[in-house]
């Protein structure tokens, strides 16, 4: 490994493209290998530093120095000042501004980084940086000086449970699989994350894919498989790219293909894109879709530890599960069972979203309660209104409310609730937001998302969502609470797969939390929240409205009417409730009824 | 709606580069699909009739793949596809207006394409880049924290 004294980063952001970073780059280059430096400084290429009006810009490490508004004839002269005299070239800096990663900040005090640790850290395209951090170090202590069985039993003990949703304890099903008589067997990678609101699993695969790749280079020795698939969403360009790099680098390093750091295993693996359907994150579809079928689940039994991928025994875990087993490895079962709670075991990523103030990705240990992870690592409610409900789990998930706040986070809690785990997709509210769109909203989301194989799913969501719908129109009546009761109880007990079977969770755990916002739709056609359209009204308030007529200007259906310097009026039956009256006021003197 | 179909040559070609990239075996079919829904904008029938004759496979089986999967499209589409993403944590922060906004200045409802054929509208959901939510992608642009009064000047690029 080459050891360099300086790092340049150049942005290589679109626009800086546009400005002149590919000429940077070249110009660096030239200078360098012209001043015999090529060695000593290492030139590489970074996304987004500072704003549009740096651009082209570069820091260099480990300095810290921001150099911008950059032209090629400008690099051989900071070359000679900055590396070869020693001297910051002041005439080219810039503050310090970082532009700021909206998805993953520093972490928290009580958070713990394991899944994470790598992410922003390191360069996911280069297999020598994840080295460095001690990667593939645990395939090499598997290869050398454990058996299979000991492996599946060191993961047993730690107690990891699958992070795609379910829990299932990880250790047992690669166990199942490997009591399997049959070959070849088969790896698998779930990293479909279609839970509206989780984008974990992706970051993972985007900034640190070879612990994904390590986890199930061990998996598959566990089991004894030969051959593995990623199954990823389509929606995910960059994983794919940045995932075939990794598969690329590790091949070329033997950690991937035959006879692994030379022991007598083999083992490899490509990648399959989805094509854009949720039902293929759920493990039956994902294996139909790589054969090239419709992406329709199956009844289990047989489960695919037996018969799984073209009938062969299979393996599918999440893209979480495979991230912690190196880590599992290297500092060993009891380590990882310290962390969390009794029955689970270890940390999870979740992704924040909503009304919180900090949104993004956090990583706390499993036990934590959902106080802690709202109003402390979440920093509370934007504008510090009031909590109203966190929604859990994705669209099998529950909406739950303040009662729950001091419920830890674990997969039998979250059960007990009427929740679930889920891959871990938070979204935070405050008071302005209704619950019964929230439960129609998800309602939508399945509903789309059915495969339409069973009648329970592709039929019963659809008779929840026409109730749902029209109890946000304001037509709700008498009965619809106990229809959508009945309708959620047999779903969830007849649907073929886990889609249809959680669907009506959002539902069930609305009309038990929050119960008190249905009948008010139904019964006094009110919006408590101030959210369904149907039930609200926007209206004038006559002691601030100065008749300025910047509100009947900007109407698109034109609602308002009044003359200059006099009082307007909305007209509720043309009013379509866009809002953009109330944003274009000067006064606050609309207000929403 | 004929805007944008492919004359039988570009349709031959691009099935046939598909096929050739990933092999004529059924278990193929989703990454050719995928390719030839890439190069042409969609999957014309003449695609699927030939990919049907090379793979081997029944036309019933590979329209039942092809009308599945949301990224896949047998109909034509526009020149550039607008996609918003309509799932809840878009929503929550501001993703209502945005649409409103961006079904009034494109003058489509979701699923619909424009008489001159420059755009086609639809809904997605959830991207998986929720912390720089509302998200518009237009063609392979991602568009994050993206207003309501942003709009006119993004689909203004595509001109």
């Amino acid at each position: 490994m080459k050891y360099y004294r300086s790092h340049v980063l150049v942005s290589v952001d679109p626009e800086c493209i546009k400005r002149g970073a590919h000429e940077i780059l070249d110009a660096l280059q030239d200078e360098l290998v012209a001043q015999g430096l090529i060695d000593e400084v290492q030139v590489l290429e970074t996304s987004r530093i500072g704003d549009t009006t740096d651009a082209p810009d570069m820091m260099v490490y480990p300095e810290a120095v921001h150099y911008v508004g950059l032209t090629a004839d400008d690099i051989p002269f900071i070359v000679e000042e900055h590396f070869l005299k020693g001297r910051v070239a002041t005439k080219f800096t810039a503050p310090v501004q970082v532009f700021t990663d909206e998805e993953l900040s520093a972490p928290t005090g009580k958070e713990l980084r394991v899944v994470l640790r790598n992410c922003g850290k390191i360069d996911p395209e280069n297999i020598e940086d994840y080295i460095a951090e001690d990667g593939y170090m645990a395939l090499a202590k598997v290869l050398t000086e454990m058996t299979p069985e000991q492996v599946i039993d060191t993961v047993l003990t730690a107690g990891l449970r699958g992070r795609g949703g379910a829990g299932f304890l990880t250790g047992q099903k690669w166990k199942f699989c490997r009591a399997t008589q049959d070959w070849p067997k088969y790896t698998l990678c779930n990293a479909d994350e279609g839970d509206p609101g989780a984008f974990m699993n992706r970051r993972v695969l985007e900034g640190d894919p070879h612990a994904v790749l390590e986890g199930m280079i061990i998996a598959a020795y566990a089991i004894g498989s030969s051959q593995g698939y990623i199954y990823c969403r389509a929606e995910y360009p960059v994983a794919v790219s940045t995932l075939n790099i990794a598969i690329q680098q590790a091949r070329e390093f033997g950690f991937l293909g035959q006879n692994i750091l030379g022991s007598n295993f083999s083992f490899d693996l490509e990648v399959r894109m989805g094509a854009g359907a949720f039902v293929c994150g759920e493990e039956t579809a994902l294996m139909a879709s790589i054969e090239g079928k419709r992406g329709e689940p199956r009844p289990r039994p047989p489960f695919p530890a037996v018969k799984g991928l073209w009938n062969k025994p299979s393996n599918v875990n999440n893209v979480e599960t495979f991230a912690n087993v190196s880590q599992i490895i290297l500092n060993g079962a009891a380590w990882f069972a310290a962390m969390g709670t009794a029955d689970a075991h270890g940390t999870k990523t979740f992704a924040l979203a909503g009304d919180g103030k900090h949104t993004g990705l956090i990583e706390v240990p499993l036990g934590i309660t959902l106080r802690e992870v709202i109003f402390d690592v979440g920093q509370g409610i934007k504008d510090d209104k009031p909590f109203r409900a966190v929604q859990i789990g994705g669209p099998a998930g529950g909406l739950l409310s303040s009662e729950h706040l001091d419920l830890p986070i674990d997969y039998n809690s979250l059960r007990a609730a009427g929740a679930m785990m889920g891959s871990g997709g938070l979204v935070v509210m405050d008071n302005e937001n209704c619950m019964v769109d929230m439960a129609r909203f998800f309602m939508e989301f399945t509903q789309d998302e059915s495969c339409g194989k069973c009648t329970p799913c592709r039929v019963g969501t659809l008779r929840i969502l026409e109730i749902l719908q029209k109890i946000c129109a304001g037509k709700g009546q008498p009965g619809d609470i106990e229809t959508l009761e009945m309708l959620s109880d047999q779903i969830r007990a007849t649907s073929l797969c886990g889609l249809g079977q959680g669907a009506p969770n959002p539902v069930i755990t609305s009309l038990r939390y929050f119960r008190e916002e249905y009948e008010a739709h139904i019964y006094e056609k009110c919006c408590p929240a101030k959210v369904c359209k149907a039930l609200i009204r926007y209206d004038i308030l006559k002691d601030f409205c100065t008749g300025c007529t910047v509100c009947a200007r900007n109407c698109p259906t034109n609602a308002i009417t009044g003359v200059r310097r006099q009082t307007h009026i909305i007209d509720p039956d043309i009013c379509i409730r866009c809002g953009i009256c109330m944003q274009v006021c000067n006064f606050n003197a609309i207000e929403i009824n | 709606m004929t805007v944008g179909t492919k004359d039988g040559q570009s349709v031959l070609q691009a099935v046939s580069a598909a096929v050739e990239r990933y092999g004529n075996h059924r278990e193929e079919l989703i990454p050719i699909l995928n390719d030839v829904n890439r190069t042409l904008g969609y999957l014309p029938a003449e695609a699927l009739d030939d990919i049907s004759q090379r793979l081997r496979v029944p036309k019933s089986q590979l329209f039942s793949v092809a009308s599945f999967y949301q990224m896949l499209s047998t109909k034509p589409q526009g020149t550039h596809v607008v996609k918003f993403c309509e799932s809840a944590p878009c929503h929550v922060i501001g993703g209502r207006q945005v649409w409103q906004a961006l079904q009034k200045e494109l003058k489509l409802k979701p699923g619909e394409t424009s008489p001159d054929g420059n755009w086609t509208l639809v809904t997605v959901s959830c991207l998986g880049v929720c912390a720089v939510g509302p998200v518009i992608v237009i063609d392979d642009d991602i568009y994050g924290n993206v207003e309501p009064n942003q709009i006119a000047d993004i689909l203004a690029r595509y001109a």
